[in-house]
């Protein structure tokens, strides 16, 4: 399975690689075709360069050590068995810290299902981990400014926690059917 | 450099001697991760760097408004909010991207629809979810994050 990931990523690089190529190949062509346009487009590029710089290297590092240090058996721990209001607060702190990506938090996931989690917890994990991450919320807050970036923090959190609890309902709803339609053919 | 940029470099800093004071071995395996990741990511950066000048060089904001501006209505919403689902970009670049988007006239209500579903919603990685989660789980999170990214794109223009 590592390996596996290790080769997808490898195959990933080549491909964003030989993408960055042809991107520069366009800007390449596009310049000279248009020399006029030369300025405005290396004085944006660059300007969004250097916001990037500033920024990047230090996500990079803070997402290096949460995923060092916040171990996935502490989250399956924490969170396995918390419940309430409790839970759904822990599930969003968890899915906020800066661990990686999405498809590291599958996994997770799985696990804590096994675990008897509860399925809402569970989704607002997840979707706290995709897109409540503390790091993202910097670049947010960079790029954006503090008006956007609250607004669309507290928009999310309200929503995600009401789509966690609808998921479970329904799940349930439709185990609960699933197994008296069950009965009914079994002829009990 | 701003405030915001001299801030976070200097949590990340304090976070790193922190770390490394409790434990060397740790720190060393995370900032060997954190270099890793930033080699990953960096073509795609370089990516968006270059797409985001030649938008501001070539595509007018006439086109850009018309589009993803306010008179685009709620099928503009939609239709960005369906490319921010399908794309499969890291979300730290998305920031910058939707910036340059609304610096050159898109709606805010665009710009917060294109990072929700981004963020939210993995079309590349939904068999992955599908095989962890199963298809139930997998396939109503996503749906049903669509439909909320939307809603909370729409109460922002309204706030904003």
């Amino acid at each position: 399975m590592k390996e596996n990931i290790k080769e997808k990523q490898k195959k990933g690089m080549v491909r964003d690689i030989i993408f960055l190529g042809i991107a520069i190949m366009i800007a390449i062509i596009l310049i000279s075709l248009f020399p006029d346009k030369r300025e405005v487009i290396t004085a944006s590029s660059w300007e969004f360069f250097i916001e990037m710089i500033w920024i990047l290297p230090a996500v990079m590092v803070l997402m290096g050590l949460f995923a060092v240090w916040v171990s996935k058996e502490t989250v399956v721990k924490y969170l396995g068995e918390a419940s309430g209001i409790r839970g759904i607060f822990l599930a969003i702190l968890f899915g906020a810290l800066p661990t990686g990506p999405l498809y590291v938090a599958f996994p997770v996931a799985a696990v804590l299902i096994k675990k008897g989690a509860k399925i809402s917890n569970i989704i607002i994990f997840l979707s706290a981990w995709a897109c409540i991450k503390i790091p993202q919320e910097i670049v947010e807050f960079q790029f954006l400014g503090l008006k956007f970036m609250a607004a669309r923090l507290i928009l999310t959190i309200i929503f995600v926690v009401i789509m966690g609890l609808s998921i479970e309902k329904i799940i349930e709803w439709t185990d609960k059917t699933k197994v008296e339609g069950a009965k009914d053919n079994a002829g009990i | 450099m701003n405030i915001t940029a001299i801030f976070i470099n200097i949590f990340a800093g304090g976070c790193l001697i922190f770390s490394f004071l409790k434990d060397r071995k740790k720190t060393k395996q995370s900032l060997l991760g954190a270099v890793k990741s930033f080699i990953r990511i960096l073509p795609i950066v370089f990516i968006i760097i270059i797409f985001i000048g030649l938008l501001f060089g070539f595509v007018p904001q006439t086109q850009i408004s018309k589009i993803a501006g306010e008179q685009a209505g709620f099928w503009g919403v939609f239709l960005i909010a369906l490319v921010g689902a399908i794309m499969h970009i890291p979300s730290l670049i998305a920031f910058p991207l939707a910036a340059s988007l609304l610096k050159n006239g898109a709606s805010i209500t665009v710009a917060a629809a294109f990072i929700t579903t981004l963020t939210m919603i993995g079309t590349i990685t939904l068999p992955l979810e599908i095989k962890e989660l199963g298809k139930k789980v997998a396939l109503l999170r996503n749906g049903i994050s669509f439909i909320i990214a939307i809603v909370i794109a729409l109460i922002m223009g309204v706030i904003l």
